[in-house]
């Protein structure tokens, strides 16, 4: 069974929960390293793509996800804002105006999304942020996705890599974004871009199920 | 946290709603998105000098609109970046035919939602060109990083490109003083005492009462060092000394020294700094020709300072003497 337009608009408005529930630890990791809004930043966002679901959910999967990154890019802000929005919006493009998504589409959504934040954003694996979650993500998508999985396993399996991805930042001296201003001190935290990707694929795969 | 507002959400523009009374005379706010415009824009075959960033940093940026200085100010959430939004809307509010220049301190957030605005603009037919801040000599530059902040100097760069963009120099004009204004400008900052982000309820570090945090940038975010308090006169070297190492600036000299207060710290402290800042430069054979000395580039109640130093010639000292109106900064006019 494939993946529809209303099945990717729940998907958000799950997401959208998940933020605002974990607004505040968010806010919390991103204040040890950051300044303190990532959490802030990214429930501005989701909450106004809900009431923009609210009016209208469009006809296809990639309209859904083009909606989603317009509104993030338009709403969020800081760095989180034109990462995220670029994720969605290269996810959009990857799926064209199928009817439903399948695996292998999903798979290729992450890949794209994954494409455009380090174009936007220039991050490696390593340089502590999102795209050391969403980096073993996408690898284990894909896998699973080759060797016939359906969309529920592809996103379970994304979204147990970027927990890990995202634990994996803890040690990590930040050469990206704000953290990087810390130098040493960065070393010892999580990463608030890495946890809300593994948040994120955590709720994607929940719906998905 | 106590702080004079109702709702963490709503901070930035019911205190855009007071500032549009505050100063009818010079600018106008929009609020969706939300940029604050001089009075009389677009003006006509004039360059557009548009700013923004997070808010918090009061009067940075939007009390720099006016006459001489900025044509628009984009502000974002407490320490957020504006969004593309409301920098295209500045743009095409403010574009009066020749063209754009963006003045972005070096932030991700900031870099990535003005390129995207610049590219709508672009898209637009439109004319626009960017400018990077970055004079933080606390943090180490490096390709491999998001490379230093940008801080204080972007007042001073504020106020010398609206200045020429005023007299009718043309984007490429302004766009090469930009450069030449980040390429010789240097800050460092230091703070006694943390802020609070409104929708975050703490501040955003703590300190004893006998620790300082060294090196710190304008959004509460931790220094590179937290050492111990200590008198002024040896406080003051610490942020002065990494600035003149790192230009370097040298005996011969001629600069700008702007004492900046981070929101939190009187007057009375900052003249103080401010006169042992004068009395080493002039030790060092540096001649101090134009200064600034006021909370300028804040953070919320930040309890500390930031020392900026310009390398001057004649086209800046003329630039930076030419009149301007704005909420914040006015003379000459
Ligand atoms: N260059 C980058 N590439 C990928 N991810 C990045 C990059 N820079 C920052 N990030 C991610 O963004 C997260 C911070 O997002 P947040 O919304 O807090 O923006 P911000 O840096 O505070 O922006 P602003 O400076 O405008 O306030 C980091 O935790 C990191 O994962
Ligand atoms: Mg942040």
């Amino acid at each position: 069974m494939g993946c529809t337009a209303e099945r990717v608009a729940e998907a958000l408005r799950a997401v959208a929960r998940v933020v605002a529930e974990h607004r505040e630890e968010l806010v919390r990791l991103d204040r040890e390293i950051g300044d303190g809004d990532h959490g802030e930043n990214l429930n501005r966002g989701f909450t106004a793509l809900v009431s923009k679901l609210d009016g209208d959910v469009p006809g296809t999967p990639g309209a859904v996800l083009k909606s989603a990154a317009t509104t993030l890019i338009s709403v969020v802000g800081g760095a989180a804002g034109p990462l995220y929005g670029t994720a969605f919006l290269r996810a959009a493009t990857s799926v064209g105006d199928a009817a439903e998504l399948d695996a292998g589409a999903v798979a290729g959504a992450l890949r794209a999304a994954l494409e455009g934040v380090v174009a936007r954003g220039k991050a490696a694996v390593g340089d502590k942020t999102m795209v050391d979650a969403l980096t073993p993500a996408v690898a284990a998508a894909s896998s699973v996705a080759a060797t016939g999985g359906d969309v529920a396993g592809v996103l379970a399996a994304a979204a147990e890599a970027a927990e890990q991805g995202a634990e994996s930042t803890v040690p990590l001296v930040a050469r990206k974004g704000r953290a990087s201003y810390l130098g040493e001190r960065s070393a010892g935290h999580l990463d608030p871009g890495a946890r809300s990707t593994a948040l994120l694929l955590r709720t994607l795969a929940g719906s998905a199920r | 946290m106590k702080k004079i507002i109702n709702d963490p959400a709503t901070v930035v523009a019911d205190a855009l709603r007071g500032m549009e009374l505050a100063h009818a005379d010079l600018l106008d706010v929009q609020y969706d998105p939300a940029v604050v415009v001089r009075v009389d824009a677009p003006v006509p075959r004039k360059v557009a000098v548009v700013s923004g960033g997070g808010s918090g940093h009061e009067p940075l940026h939007a009390g720099f609109v006016g006459r001489g200085m900025l044509d628009a100010a984009c502000p974002g959430a407490v320490f957020t970046s504006p969004t593309p939004d409301q920098v295209l809307a500045a743009v095409q509010r403010t574009n009066g035919g020749a063209g754009a220049l963006l003045i972005v301190k070096n932030y991700t957030g900031d870099v990535l939602n003005f390129e995207t605005a610049a590219e709508l603009a672009a898209a637009e037919g439109i004319e626009v060109r960017s400018v990077v801040v970055d004079d933080d000599v606390a943090v180490k530059d490096s390709l491999h990083t998001a490379g230093r902040r940008g801080v204080g100097g972007t007042v001073l760069l504020e106020k010398i490109v609206g200045a020429a963009a005023e007299r009718g120099v043309d984007l490429d004009g302004c766009e090469a003083l930009a450069r030449k204004v980040a390429g010789q400008v240097r800050s460092m900052g230091l703070a006694l005492a943390p802020c609070t982000v409104p929708h975050a309820g703490e501040p955003s570090f703590t300190l004893a009462d006998d620790e300082m945090e060294l090196g710190i940038g304008i959004h509460g975010e931790p220094g590179r060092q937290r050492v111990p308090v200590r008198p002024a006169d040896s406080l003051v070297p610490a942020l002065l000394d990494p600035i003149l190492g790192d230009l370097p600036f040298g005996a011969g000299d001629r600069v700008l020294l702007f004492t900046n207060g981070m929101g939190g710290t009187p007057l009375l402290e900052l003249y103080l700094a401010h006169g042992i800042a004068e009395r080493l430069l002039a030790e060092r054979g540096i001649t101090v020709r134009r200064r600034l000395v006021g909370p300028y580039i804040t953070s919320l109640e930040m309890q500390g300072m930031s020392l900026t130093l310009l390398k001057l010639d004649d086209e800046l000292v003329e630039l930076w003497d030419a009149p301007v109106r704005t909420a914040a900064l006015r003379w000459g006019l």
